[in-house]
Parts: structure tokens; C-alpha cells; sequence
């Protein structure tokens, strides 16, 4: 078995400052571990988008990454509305942010997009009222 | 060129050094240690942005740069004026006051890096025209800009703009030109720039992106200012002989360079901090729809130099005033056919701040770097001599620092050892009746008591 190791953070959901810090933490940590830059890229995208994405809809939550050998895992998991139609919100485009949020330039419809272009496999776990759990891989 | 692969331009002054924290704290990209009472500066991580010349209280931080004597060194010499050089001065009126005043303090010859400054403007114009899809490019006219790139943004490499920087072009033209003006040999010539930073001079020795630099020797604008000012006066028949435009002078400011681009796509970042935001932004694409990305490591731009006299935002209304009634731009491509602006170099990730060689020993090195992260109090007070506790921990995986530098650590260990020395005294004396303990051992650990309380009082 070889050797793994896992970051664990609490997004806050009522800072919108502060969204980015967690990947932005984990790009820096990949860095210093020399892992290929492309994925380094690929791994600080789909974060970036993930935790945004928690911020505006689901007041926060969880991520864990966990790297091994030959993977990259991400884990966020929030306990927010849960998402009602998983197909349309992949649409590149569709946003339900409110208003106040695309004011700053967020809530564009791409974040669930590009949370899919830039992993390898992503998967989605939502129960409306409940939250939603996003699991992403991406492969070294 | 290996030996100047991590070249830096400040030294210290280890007199002067009282061993504070100050520039440790200060470094952008934790490239100081405190250790024996000195400030230290590791090699490879730094990127020569002279933040710690200009947050040293006690003036330890020494830029390095050559004394005007070089001047001796060649048969013929032509100065290189930063556009900065002339914000620093009141009420002038024109550059041609500045350049004259540099031939009457012996110079043979001069050429302004603004003018060369044009010509890298409409060298920039034209790749990102024709380079559209690769957008946004980063400005590589500051050293220290590519510098940071080059050790913490690798996924930013591509988008430097591979052209030489102003002074670069000013140094080819001006030798080419002062050979054929002289019939002497190149190396006779010596070219010298008048540099707002020290950053300057690293280049100049070790340059990025091209193979060798035409700068001989990087001289400061800090000690040139005085002694051009009794060279100088309003004179309506001096020579006319400055080349440069609005665009061109405006270099020395942030912005500057922005302007010769002539988009409203750009965006200008000053001051190491927020280059690195900046940086970070684009990085991770945050930053969308730029065509060009101007970064100037110092506040202000190259007039917020550390080798400069004046305040940068003083020296930008000067900027302003000196280039109000100049055409946009006196210098153009077409009078230079034999040019080449590009790089002929490359830039290679330097991955300094790796800390394992491989992904495996990394990765162990890492959790060794969040467990011990964890046992440090997390204060960032830099009493251990590293910037943060995170520095620290990762100094101790690499071999180069050990825990108990870390005053608070150190305390709670002399602390333990004491109440354990405690113990032990105490069991001894109840022991002493029955087993007769030797009193020399007794007696020694009395000694380590009071030594340890003593110790105690200390930390």
C-alpha cells in the first residue's frame, strides 16, 4: 500500500472573500510535492470552482482532497438545497445565483462545467434539502 | 552561466544586521532565515525584488551595484538613462537636459532606454496581434517579475512575452552604433546603465530569456542624481538629443507600458504583494479576458526603485509634467531593420521550493510537514528564525532546521525535563535511606534542578 495523504478544510458560506483560499493551498502544497503542473492546473480549477460553488449555494461545507501515487481526489460536500435538475445545471450557462452574487462577477453557469472539463471523472450526490456531495478525480 | 543560475543583487551588511525580523517578514517569497543574529538570504528562492533593502531599519540590506569608476574600465562609453531617472528631478523641462548633463559628467555617448522602450512597444503590439489565442501576456521588463514566474508559476511560463526588455534594446543599439562611430573593438565599449534597482544588476550579469546581455555595467540612479545637478541648466541651445515620446518615458511608471500597448484590455499590478495576486489570478484563470498583464515588482513602477531619490508617486506627476507636450512616440521599428526583439533563450521551471526529489519522498515530506505544522503554536512570530511556522517545518523536513527552534517548543521541553529531573530527585531521596544512592549522582541531579529553573526564568 503506498503512501497517501489527505487535507481536510471547512469552507466558510458566509465569506465571500475568502472562497479560493482552500485551493488556493492546495495548488501551493501540490507545487511543493512536484506534481505535474498540468494537473497542479486541472486540480486548482476544479477546486476553485467547487468551493465557489459552496459558497454561493450551499452556505459552505467540507472538502477533502486526498492524493495518493497515481490520483488526485476531491471530495466537497455540503449540506445546501441539494441540486433539482443534475442535467440542467451541467448545461454550460445555466445559473441560478442570485443576484447579489453575479453583481461580482460570479455565477457565470460555468462552474459546474468546467468542474467536469478539468477532472478526469467527476460524479454528483444530491438530495434536495438535504446537500450535495461532488466527487471529482483526477489522475496523475 | 550555472554559477549565476540564482544570482541576487543584495547583500548584507553583517554589521549593520541586529538580526530583527523585519525583512524575513517582509520577503514575498520567504527567502530569509534569521540565524546566529543575521539575516540570511537563501539563494534560489529569492527574486531579487529588493523588499528587504527598502524594510530594513537598520540599512544591513545592501543593493549591489558598480561604482561610476567603471568608466575607467573602457576606451568609450555610452550611457543607458532609465525613463525613471528623469522623475527624480524638479521643474524639467526636457529629457535633452538630463542626456547632455551625462556627456559633461564624462560619458562619450548616450541612449535612452525610453527610446528603445518605443520600439518594445511596437515589438509588443505586433505579437500579441499575432499571437491572439495565447493571451494574456505577462510584461518580462521587470527581472524579478520573471524571476517569480520562474520558480512559482510554471503554468505562466508560456504567457511571457519573449521579448528583450527596453534596456536590453538600448544596449545592442548603442554598441552597434558606438563601433561604428568609433571603428573600436566591441569589448572596448563600455555600455552602462543608470538603474532605478538592483534587480537590474543581477540581469545584466545572469539575464532570462537571452543567452548574454549587452550591459556592462549597472550603476545607480541614487548616486548619479547628484552629481548630474551641477551639469544641468535650462538652456535653450543645448543639443537635441533625446528620442523618445509620451509612450516611451512613460515606462517608469505602472501603467506605463500598458499605454504603449493601446488596449483597454490590460491590467497593471504594482508592488510585490499584489503581483502575486495577480499572479495567483491568472493562474488559476480567474482573471478572464486580458490581452496583456503589465507587473511591476516595485510600488509604482521602476520610479518606486530602491536605487531611486525620489517618492514614486511624486516622480509619476513629474513623469507626467516632463512628457506633456511630446509627441506619443519618437522612436519607430521601421528606423531599425536589423533588430531582433525576440528572445533567443529559454525560461525552465526551477521548482526551488519541491521538497523531496520525487513525487514519493515529496509526498512523505509533506505529511511530515503537517503533523509538525500542527505541534508549532501557529504564531508566525518568526522567533525561530523562519518566516512562518509552516517555513519552519518544512526547513526542519528539509534537513535545516531542528524543532526545538522554536522558542515555545523549546520552553515546554526545558519545562517537561524539568519536572522530570523533579521526579527523579524526589524519588532518589526516598530511595536514599534504604539503597544508599551514590551522592554523586544526588548531587548531580541537584545541579541539573537548579540549572533547569534557572533556564526556565530565561524562556
Amino acid at each position: 500500500m503506498s503512501e497517501s495523504i489527505t487535507f481536510r478544510y471547512e469552507i466558510p458560506g458566509d465569506d465571500f472573500t475568502r472562497a479560493g483560499e482552500a485551493s488556493s493551498d492546495v495548488k501551493n502544497k501540490l507545487k511543493m510535492m512536484g506534481v505535474n503542473n498540468n494537473v497542479v492546473r486541472k486540480v486548482a480549477i476544479a477546486m476553485y470552482e467547487g468551493e465557489i460553488n459552496m459558497v454561493i449555494h450551499a452556505d459552505g461545507g467540507t472538502i477533502t482532497v486526498d492524493i495518493t501515487d497515481d490520483n488526485i481526489r476531491i471530495v466537497l460536500a455540503d449540506r445546501g438545497p441539494g441540486i433539482a435538475d443534475v442535467e440542467k445545471a451541467m448545461e454550460a450557462g445555466f445559473s441560478t445565483a442570485p443576484e447579489n452574487v453575479r453583481s461580482l462577477g460570479f455565477g457565470a453557469g460555468m462552474g459546474l462545467p468546467n468542474m467536469k472539463k478539468y477532472s478526469d471523472e467527476m460524479k454528483i450526490d444530491t438530495v434536495l434539502g438535504v446537500g450535495t456531495t461532488v466527487t471529482m478525480n483526477i489522475h496523475m | 552561466m550555472n554559477m549565476y543560475k540564482f544570482i541576487r543583487s543584495v547583500k548584507l551588511n553583517e554589521a549593520a544586521c541586529r538580526g530583527c525580523f523585519n525583512c524575513m517578514k517582509q520577503c514575498p517569497t520567504q527567502a530569509i532565515r534569521v540565524h546566529n543574529g543575521k539575516a540570511h538570504i537563501i539563494d534560489k528562492f529569492c527574486i531579487d525584488c529588493g523588499r528587504c533593502v527598502r524594510y530594513c531599519p537598520h540599512h544591513a540590506k545592501i543593493p549591489d551595484y558598480d561604482s561610476l569608476d567603471v568608466l575607467n574600465n573602457f576606451k568609450y562609453t555610452v550611457a543607458l538613462p532609465a525613463p525613471s531617472l528623469y522623475a527624480q528631478y524638479n521643474n524639467l523641462t526636457s529629457p535633452d537636459i538630463v542626456l547632455n548633463a551625462l556627456l559633461k559628467l564624462g560619458f562619450d555617448d548616450v541612449f535612452e532606454v525610453s527610446a528603445a522602450a518605443e520600439l518594445v512597444s511596437e515589438a509588443s503590439r505586433n505579437y500579441i496581434k499575432e499571437h491572439q489565442d495565447e493571451a494574456p501576456f505577462i510584461s518580462t521588463a521587470c527581472p524579478s517579475i520573471v524571476r517569480l514566474v520562474r520558480v512559482k508559476f510554471p503554468a505562466l511560463i508560456p504567457r511571457l512575452l519573449p521579448l528583450k526588455p527596453p534596456v536590453e534594446i538600448a544596449a545592442e543599439i548603442a554598441r552597434k552604433r558606438a563601433v561604428e562611430k568609433t571603428g573600436l573593438d566591441p569589448s572596448d565599449i563600455g555600455i552602462i546603465f543608470i538603474s532605478p534597482c538592483p534587480s537590474k544588476v543581477s540581469y545584466a550579469k545572469a539575464p532570462l530569456g537571452i543567452k548574454k546581455s549587452d550591459i556592462d555595467n549597472v550603476v545607480a540612479i541614487k548616486e548619479v542624481y547628484p552629481l548630474l545637478l551641477p551639469h544641468m541648466k535650462q538652456a535653450e541651445d543645448i543639443p537635441l538629443l533625446s528620442q523618445s515620446g509620451r509612450i516611451g518615458i512613460g515606462w517608469g511608471n505602472r501603467g506605463g507600458e500598458s499605454a504603449g500597448i493601446i488596449t483597454d484590455n490590460y491590467l497593471a499590478a504594482d508592488g510585490i504583494v499584489n503581483v502575486l495576486r495577480v499572479l495567483e489570478g491568472l493562474e488559476d484563470e480567474k482573471i478572464h479576458g486580458l490581452k496583456f498583464v503589465e507587473l511591476n515588482a516595485c510600488s509604482g513602477g521602476c520610479v518606486g526603485g530602491v536605487l531611486t531619490v525620489e517618492n514614486p508617486y511624486v516622480a509619476e506627476s513629474k513623469t507626467k509634467k516632463i512628457t506633456r507636450y511630446l509627441p506619443v512616440s519618437q522612436s519607430h521599428l521601421e528606423s531599425y531593420p536589423d533588430l531582433d526583439l525576440m528572445w533567443n533563450g529559454r525560461i525552465e521551471y526551477e521548482p526551488v521550493f519541491r521538497l523531496g526529489s520525487t513525487f514519493k519522498e515529496s509526498l512523505h515530506m509533506m505529511k511530515t510537514v503537517e503533523s509538525l505544522t500542527k505541534e508549532l503554536p501557529g504564531l508566525d512570530c518568526g522567533s525561530c528564525g523562519a518566516p512562518t511556522c509552516q517555513a519552519l517545518a518544512e526547513d526542519i523536513v528539509r534537513g535545516e532546521a531542528s524543532v526545538t527552534d522554536c522558542t515555545y517548543v523549546f520552553r515546554d521541553t526545558i519545562n517537561h525535563l524539568s519536572g522530570e529531573i523533579g521526579n527523579l530527585a524526589k524519588t532518589l531521596q526516598q530511595q536514599d535511606s534504604a539503597n544508599h544512592a551514590s551522592p554523586e549522582v544526588k548531587n548531580y541531579i541537584e545541579q541539573l534542578m537548579e540549572e533547569l529553573t534557572e533556564l526556565n526564568k530565561l524562556v
